[in-house]
């Protein structure tokens, strides 16, 4: 049927189980006092061998493997290779701000690996139970990964929390697909597809619909499902923040892409007229109630619910540029975000002990190459030309006023102004001169890992500010594999479209 | 109605409404005619008749907990090579390959196995010693 071997198809998933499974039996013999950072080195390494084994799936011809339950194509290679990417420096900065030995820091690793692999899985996975399964490998990794600091008071309750509602969600999740195949006597996505097209649509698809999409929103922590997201983010350690916050999401909007737009295209009134709100929603509520924040991590909690609403008004688009633009978006975000957690670890430490925006006052006088970093991303957060933060705004937006869904864009135009403030009030605070009385910031030395992993991430924001044309040509070819694009190109061409081969 | 068979629900819609009326009015009656004189004592946390005493914080040994979590894992594992060992005769011919089935259920009991030496080498069994910091 297909040349590929199906071992192929699953690549790096392969490569990163089999490097879970081996710092997992390391981290087991080890002596108690041994340092565990080589340990870390061989995640970072084994997550760069599955990041080129994700590049490699580009070139393989686009077929299913294992029965139909795994598909590689360009959609999938693209998450992939942004997943694993953004793997790959949350590795670094846990590298950077973790301690060397104790509290089993090496099962950290393993769990950050394990949930890579369920991360990666759901981007490839075209049967909805294995979308479940491959669900339930990444949540179960990071609540664990959550309440890692176990010893402390807020991390066993981050854990607890994000374990509770998390395991209600993804029972919303399931139970959705138990009614697409109760619908459709399938959980194939293709099959799916095909058998609601030629039937007339009763009313159990709408419902399993809705059912999946709060189990997804609550993944991608979208209003109004975003709850939980402050009091998690606050409790665990900031490198399982930059993960959690980027990877699990890009993931599940994955998923959701896929599901909106090749499941359920016939739905798509029901399904837009949901995301919509959910867009809305969340914008405003993210961006509102992150003007009060006092906590930093609590504020980008905030900041990230907010992006998450930005991200969904890409999906008002009904044509494969919606695709396009909320791809565009989560590989944006992803570098922005992971960054500004990697400069917090940095600063704040794996105990957290600068946490509130006062804290950070005279951080750049302290640390100058810290502060240009964290000012840096927070313009970028903002939106701001020459940054991947504002390229990510434009696509989305054009994609909504293209879709006629006029009063969504100007919504999230208001609240980028309302979001600009908050940030930039903490960079001004960093910029502040500190006060003569009290004690300096303690900021630890620079590493090797915190340096590649900010010119890992400044590097691909910069990027994607001033060249986005080979990530967006990438983003439309992963569009494509989802829906065949039928209108002709939009009239928005940045760059000359070479293709990336 | 346009739809006639949703008016079969109609009697059990009704008696849901009762009953859901009846038990919220009775628990809203008694909340307005009963009276309500709170005192100290009635509003302290009630435990077993003893006065409360430290903190609801405290640190506990999970190793029950572990030991019975483990079981279940095992157990579930072990629940797996049912339906493989049932149909394993015919897997030749639905697999496509004479070994595929046999090689694929000897890979998951690896990944058991791993996990098997991970909790001995954890000292999660291991009662004398603390080594796992339950």
């Amino acid at each position: 049927m297909n040349q590929v071997p199906d071992i192929l198809r699953i690549l790096p998933e392969v490569i990163l189980t089999l490097a879970g499974v081996a710092v997992m039996m390391i981290e087991a013999v080890l002596h108690q006092n041994t340092s565990r950072r080589p340990l870390g080195w061989l995640a970072v390494g084994s997550v760069a061998a599955a990041f080129w084994a994700s590049m490699a799936q580009f070139q393989m011809a686009p077929g299913t493997g294992f029965h139909g339950v795994v598909q590689t194509d360009s959609f999938s290679a693209f998450f992939h290779v942004l997943i694993c990417g953004i793997v790959l420096v949350c590795c670094l900065i846990a590298l950077d701000c973790m301690p060397e030995r104790g509290e089993n820091m090496g099962e950290f690793f393993a769990l950050v690996l394990f949930g890579a692999v369920g991360m990666v899985l759901m981007s490839s996975a075209v049967e909805l139970l294995l979308v479940f399964i491959a669900l339930e490998i990444s949540s179960i990794s990071t609540y664990i990964l959550a309440g890692f600091r176990k010893h402390s008071v807020k991390g066993p309750e981050s854990s607890l929390k994000y374990f509770l509602l998390g395991s209600f969600a993804t029972a919303f999740f399931l139970y959705g697909v138990a009614l697409v195949f109760g619908a459709t006597g399938t959980t194939n996505i293709r099959e799916i597809a095909a058998t609601l097209a030629t039937t007339p649509m009763p009313a159990f698809p709408v419902i399993a619909l809705a059912m999946m999409l709060i189990g997804i929103g609550f993944k991608v922590s979208a209003a109004p499902f975003q709850v939980w997201t402050p009091d998690v983010y606050e409790g665990a350690p900031s490198p399982v923040v930059a993960l959690m916050s980027t990877a699990p999401k890009a993931a599940a909007f994955a998923v959701l892409l896929r599901l909106t737009y090749a499941v359920f295209p016939l739905l798509h009134v029901q399904w837009s007229s949901l995301l919509w709100l959910m867009a809305a929603l969340s914008m405003t509520v993210g961006n509102l109630a992150a003007l009060r924040q006092q906590n930093v991590k609590r504020m980008l909690a905030y900041s990230s619910i907010a992006h998450a609403g930005y991200l969904l008004v890409a999906f008002s688009a009904p044509s494969s540029e919606g695709i396009a633009a909320a791809s565009f978006y989560a590989v944006a975000y992803a570098a922005m975000n992971v960054g500004i957690f990697a400069v917090v670890s940095h600063v704040g430490g794996y105990d957290d002990h600068l946490n509130s925006i006062s804290d950070y006052r005279g951080v750049a006088y302290r640390s100058p190459l810290m502060g240009a970093v964290l000012a840096f991303f927070l313009i970028s957060l903002i939106g701001i030309p020459f940054t991947g933060g504002f390229f990510g705004k434009f696509y989305v937006f054009a994609a909504a006023l293209h879709a006629g869904a006029i009063w969504l864009a100007i919504i999230g135009l208001l609240n980028s102004g309302i979001a600009a403030y908050y940030y930039l009030r903490l960079l001004t605070t960093v910029y502040t001169r500190h006060a003569e009385d009290s004690a300096e910031p303690n900021i630890a030395p620079l590493s090797i890992p915190i340096v590649l992993a900010l010119l890992l991430t400044v590097g691909s924001t910069l990027v994607l500010g001033i060249m986005p044309g080979r990530v967006l040509y990438a983003a439309r070819w992963a569009a494509s594999s989802v829906v065949p694009p039928t209108a002709a190109p939009t009239e928005i061409v940045v760059a000359p479209l070479q293709p990336a081969r | 109605m346009r739809n006639p068979y949703y008016w079969n629900y109609l009697p059990f819609m009704l008696q849901v409404l009762a009953a859901v009326a009846i038990a919220s009015g009775m628990v809203l009656a008694s909340w307005f005619v009963g009276r309500h004189r709170s005192s100290r004592v009635k509003l302290e946390a009630y435990e077993c008749g003893m006065v409360a005493q430290g903190d609801a914080r405290g640190r506990f040994s999970v190793r029950f907990y572990m030991v019975a979590m483990l079981f279940i894992l095992f157990d579930v594992e072990a629940v797996f090579m049912m339906p493989w060992a049932v149909i394993y005769r015919q897997l030749p011919q639905l697999t496509g390959s004479r070994m595929f089935g046999f090689w694929e259920m000897l890979v998951y009991l690896g990944f058991v196995l791993v996990g098997f030496f991970y909790i001995v080498k954890k000292g999660i069994l291991d009662w004398a010693s603390d080594k796992a910091d339950l």
